[in-house]
């Protein structure tokens, strides 16, 4: 069992949690409220990853950090390292890929916030950002909840992005998809038995944990 | 403290209409779905920007499109009863409530909700709440926002016939205490007339008649020309007696009136509205009828449109009960201005809905 690729990835993981959630609901919001011509475009485009092989993005990935584009030369310089091969670079790699997953159900999730309640909370004297902390967060909850699970699961999952961008060094990019798949290669069969079935439980917890509590938002609003 | 509106706007309806609400008047703003009565209390709570406007609450400008002013409505100290309530699924009702206060405070959220009968009922989330309680949760939000204006979008389209009755008294009650100018959304003329003191009758975007809901209300042939047949008279009256067999006898200026089912105890100054095509005329006063109502009066002035019929005021004493009977009736009868004439009316054609609490007299000092 590779207790450091488990860590790993629970970290990658986190992190694209907390970078993307403000995404998601920014984004999210915006898509859900707003009317304004290419939306169909951006739309599009966020879907992109969904519908994209894991390789074909993960390789414009790499190039797009690479030594030679800019992002990855002011990655040099700025850190003094590069992005690729990086966990950092994991962790821009993930947020990106992971756009679909967030985005789309916070979208719905806003969407579903009636446009009334949301008029009425102008009228009621409420800020922009007052309307979105005091109303449209707590009845978009679920789609945010939704989202973040989806890209917790997701990111723990994801196998041939992580490989194109991050390679698999221990300690640094070796997730814990990519350590069973290193396993198997080894024939270590039982190694990779146990991991599997550590990320199965994983992932079954996380998301039974996020049906309970969507229930009980469900409940609460009713 | 008065509302002063002019929007014009092509799209997306054209839109040609201005007017001025005093402070403590109620203005309803009555017309067909689609007329643009909905766009324009939009407007007001800035919710809708038109092309070309001006929403001027207390002299100070809201929305002036020449100055390009336009503060963002939660800027607009504007109090919104929605058609459907909109209130916040996850908030209690006193924290609907307290969501409208600059400074939430549970104690006003307690008093406001107690104002709008709905002591006990805090604690409720809209969803157990019925129609009636959530509309009076709406009420009561908007109110909290000590509005400058309050706006009424069909705040009673959503809920049964029984519950808007005691709703109508209910504001009728509450109106005594405000004196900010408040603008009534209907289609519903029998709801313009029991609850306005004015009146806009709004035909695809233009105001097409305006004035004090008596003289709009007696106007037949303005109503006449938006498909409205409902002319009609309101008379002041107190419960005298409710008698055994069901019917209550009033004491109304032009005498005694018989009705059926009005529920409110003796004493209580109420309105009726008598609509002028249940009204029968007769020179003689009529023997032998099964009506139970026959009032005396004056034909004060028989107005005359393009139709078949006429509306005939009555005077008695200082009020006016209108009839609509056919010109041919008018001319059969030798009707003149001064003749005296028996107005006659049965029991049972004035609805339930027609009879509402009589607004407590406010100042008259705007």
């Amino acid at each position: 069992m590779d207790w450091t690729a488990l860590w790993l990835s629970l970290r990658l993981a986190g992190w694209t949690v907390v970078l993307l959630f403000p995404v998601a609901v920014l984004a999210g919001r915006f898509l859900a409220y707003r009317r304004f011509g290419g939306k169909g475009l951006i739309e599009a485009l966020v879907m992109l990853p969904l519908v994209l092989p894991p390789t074909v993005f993960g390789f414009y990935l790499l190039v797009a950090f690479g030594r030679n584009s800019p992002l990855g030369a002011f990655w040099q310089t700025f850190f003094g390292h590069q992005l690729v091969f990086s966990f950092e670079g994991l962790v821009v790699a993930s947020v990106i890929f992971n756009l679909p997953f967030a985005i789309q159900p916070a979208q719905r999730g806003f969407e579903a916030v009636p446009t009334p309640v949301r008029e009425a909370a102008s009228c009621c004297g409420m800020s922009p950002m007052r309307s979105l902390w005091k109303v449209e967060l707590p009845l978009a909850w679920p789609g945010l909840m939704t989202a973040m699970v989806l890209t917790f699961a997701h990111t723990l999952g994801e196998f041939g992005i992580v490989l194109m961008v991050g390679g698999s060094i221990p300690g640094e990019t070796r997730t814990i998809a990519i350590a069973i798949y290193d396993r198997v290669q080894a024939f270590d069969t039982d190694s990779a038995a146990v991991m599997s079935a550590v990320l199965v439980a994983i992932s079954l917890f996380t998301i039974a944990v996020t049906y309970w509590l969507s229930a009980r938002i469900g409940r609460r609003l009713s | 403290m008065a509302l002063e509106v002019m929007v014009r706007a092509d799209a997306p309806i054209p839109l040609d209409i201005a007017f001025r609400v005093a402070p403590g008047d109620l203005m309803a703003l009555v017309g067909h779905s689609g007329s643009g009565k909905t766009t324009l209390l939009r407007s007001i709570a800035g919710l809708w920007r038109p092309t070309h406007a001006r929403v001027v609450v207390n002299g100070v400008p809201w929305l002036d499109t020449a100055a390009r002013v336009d503060l963002p409505a939660h800027r607009r100290r504007v109090g919104i009863v929605f058609q459907n309530y909109a209130l916040f699924p996850h908030m209690t009702a006193a924290e609907n409530v307290m969501a409208a206060m600059d400074s939430p405070d549970r104690h006003e959220a307690t008093r406001i909700l107690d104002l709008v009968n709905l002591d006990g009922m805090n604690a409720r989330k809209p969803a157990q709440l019925s129609g009636g309680q959530q509309q009076r949760v709406a009420v009561a939000r908007a109110l909290a926002r000590r509005p400058q204006a309050l706006l009424l979008d069909e705040p009673f389209s959503a809920v049964d016939r029984l519950t808007r009755e005691s709703l109508y008294g209910e504001i009728i009650a509450l109106r005594a205490s405000l004196e900010m100018p408040v603008v009534l959304v209907t289609h519903d003329m029998n709801e313009a007339q029991i609850l306005a003191d004015r009146m806009a009758v709004i035909e695809s975007g233009r105001i097409v008649r305006e004035g004090s809901t008596a003289e709009v209300m007696a106007d037949a042939d303005a109503l006449r020309a938006m498909g409205i047949r409902e002319a009609a008279a309101m008379l002041p009256a107190v419960v005298a007696e409710h008698l055994p067999d069901g019917l209550t006898r009033l004491d109304a200026p032009t005498g005694p009136l018989l009705l059926a089912g009005v529920e409110a105890v003796t004493g209580t100054r109420i309105r009726v509205r008598i609509m002028a095509h249940e009204v029968i005329l007769s020179r003689a006063r009529p023997d032998g009828l099964s009506a139970q109502n026959i009032i005396a009066g004056n034909v004060a002035r028989i107005v005359e449109g393009r139709g078949p019929a006429v509306t005939v005021h009555v005077a008695v004493g200082a009020h006016e009960i209108l009839a609509r009977i056919t010109r041919r009736a008018a001319a059969q009868m030798g009707l003149q201005p001064g003749d005296t004439v028996h107005a006659i009316l049965k029991s049972m054609s004035v609805a339930r809905d027609h009879v509402a609490r009589a607004p407590r007299p406010r100042r008259a000092d705007d």
